[in-house]
């Protein structure tokens, strides 16, 4: 019976104190040879400190045809942005 | 500040030529500016005191909506109300971050939590003491957000991976919070005789406890010398009031406000203001318990958690019931 090497995502922290980052997927029998590919794979050139690796079948992805319903709402909030508050400028830094 | 007077089990620090090899190697690591991550090794004094910074920290961040959650309803205007509860939001979303930070470190949220309501876990003095009128949202934005702002900041430099990400995300939106506090301050100092009456007696109320936010004086204290040489705390308490001091006062009187201190007065020599200090005792009542709000603040808190629990455990049992059923039909 032929099984297929499951696909894993790959996450890398590009130097220390930053987040890990999405760099890219790769297939791998398990956790361990994934994370070992992924040395191979994406760290080739000094790319990064810490390799994270997760199932791609564990990711569940908002749906994008719900984007406008999702992301729109944000669009008139610009109050949230410290740029709406006019500061005059002798009040200093804030 | 959102963690005062963090202990950390420490009598002194020590040389590094008294350390183990590990911690040698975790406090040279420390001091060439790499962050620690959750999987490194780390002393059990560095994770057991940063669970109670950042847990402290959280629940500042959590139990701070309540103050100015209670002019949600109330707000003058629909612009103001949209924007006072944009900024509860992100407290919210802030608690939310550093709960996660501090369960990297092997202590979840619902413990803290449960430590929080037991008493064994404190947040931020400066939420027990009431909003009395709708100037006090300002006075918050502009004095107790910008207090937090001047720790928050350099915290980005935190040596604890996660802590230093949080608090750059935190940072990052709370440039908002302060700016609109200070709108509303200008409004209020500029309006009727009235208003500009609310402006100078919010300013009055928060003026002490805001500079309590930063702690007592700990240029001698152990634990900050030790949070020092963790990073883990990166100005004392007394540089950071100072600084809040500078900055605050010229806003203070570009609002045709008065500071209430009457020792408040420019030193040349240093390049900052000599000014009073708070009551430390009325601080330590605080903190013990005894200020205006703790008992109301801490009630609400226990209740939202108590009333939310039936949620909580229906939505578990939901997401149990499903994933039974995609087992069975698999």
């Amino acid at each position: 019976m032929k099984k297929e090497w499951p696909l894993w995502e790959v996450f890398i922290r590009g130097q220390h104190g930053l987040n890990h980052r999405h760099v890219g997927s790769l297939h791998a029998p398990d956790a361990e040879m994934a994370i070992r590919n992924a040395r191979d794979v994406y760290t080739r050139r000094k790319e990064g400190v810490s390799i994270w690796v997760v199932p791609s079948a564990q990711i569940t992805a908002s749906d994008p045809g719900n984007k406008e319903a999702l992301f729109e709402p944000a669009t008139d909030k610009i109050y949230r942005h410290p740029s709406f508050y006019d500061i005059p400028d002798e009040v200093g830094k804030m | 500040m959102y963690a005062q007077m963090v202990t950390t089990d420490a009598n002194r620090v020590r040389d590094i030529s008294e350390m183990s090899e590990e911690e040698r190697a975790f406090q040279e690591r420390i001091d060439r500016g790499e962050k620690i991550e959750p999987t490194d090794w780390m002393p059990e004094g560095y994770r057991k005191t940063l669970i109670r910074q950042i847990g402290q920290h959280a629940h500042s961040e959590i139990v701070g909506q309540l103050p100015e959650g209670n002019w949600i309803t109330r707000a003058p205007t629909l612009e103001r109300k949209a924007i006072l509860l944009a900024k509860v939001q992100d407290e919210a979303g802030h608690g939310l971050y550093l709960y996660c930070a501090a369960e990297t470190l092997g202590v979840s949220r619902d413990e803290l939590i449960e430590l929080l309501h037991a008493g064994k876990m404190k947040y931020s003095s400066i939420f027990n003491y009431p909003t009395l009128t709708w100037a006090d949202i300002g006075a918050v934005g502009w004095l107790v957000d910008g207090a937090a702002i001047m720790n928050q900041v350099p915290l980005q430099r935190t040596s604890f991976g996660p802590y230093s990400r949080a608090m750059v995300r935190i940072c990052k939106e709370e440039s908002f919070h302060q700016r609109q506090g200070f709108d509303i301050m200008m409004k209020m100092a500029n309006g009727t005789p009235a208003q500009h009456r609310m402006a100078q007696d919010a300013l009055n109320r928060f003026w002490y406890p805001s500079l309590m936010m930063f702690g007592p004086s700990d240029k001698d204290s152990v634990h900050s010398a030790q949070s020092m040489s963790w990073k883990i705390k990166i100005n004392t308490n007394d540089e950071l009031r100072q600084k809040f001091v500078d900055q605050t006062v010229p806003q203070a009187e570009y609002l045709g406000l008065t500071v209430p201190d009457e020792h408040l007065k420019w030193n040349e020599e240093k390049g900052g203001y000599d000014f009073s200090e708070p009551d430390w005792s009325e601080f330590f009542e605080v903190l013990k318990g005894n200020g205006p709000c703790n008992k109301e603040r801490l009630d609400a808190r226990i209740k939202a958690w108590e009333d939310g629990a039936w949620v909580r455990d229906g939505l578990m049992a939901h997401a149990d019931k499903r994933a039974a059923a995609r087992t069975a039909a698999e």
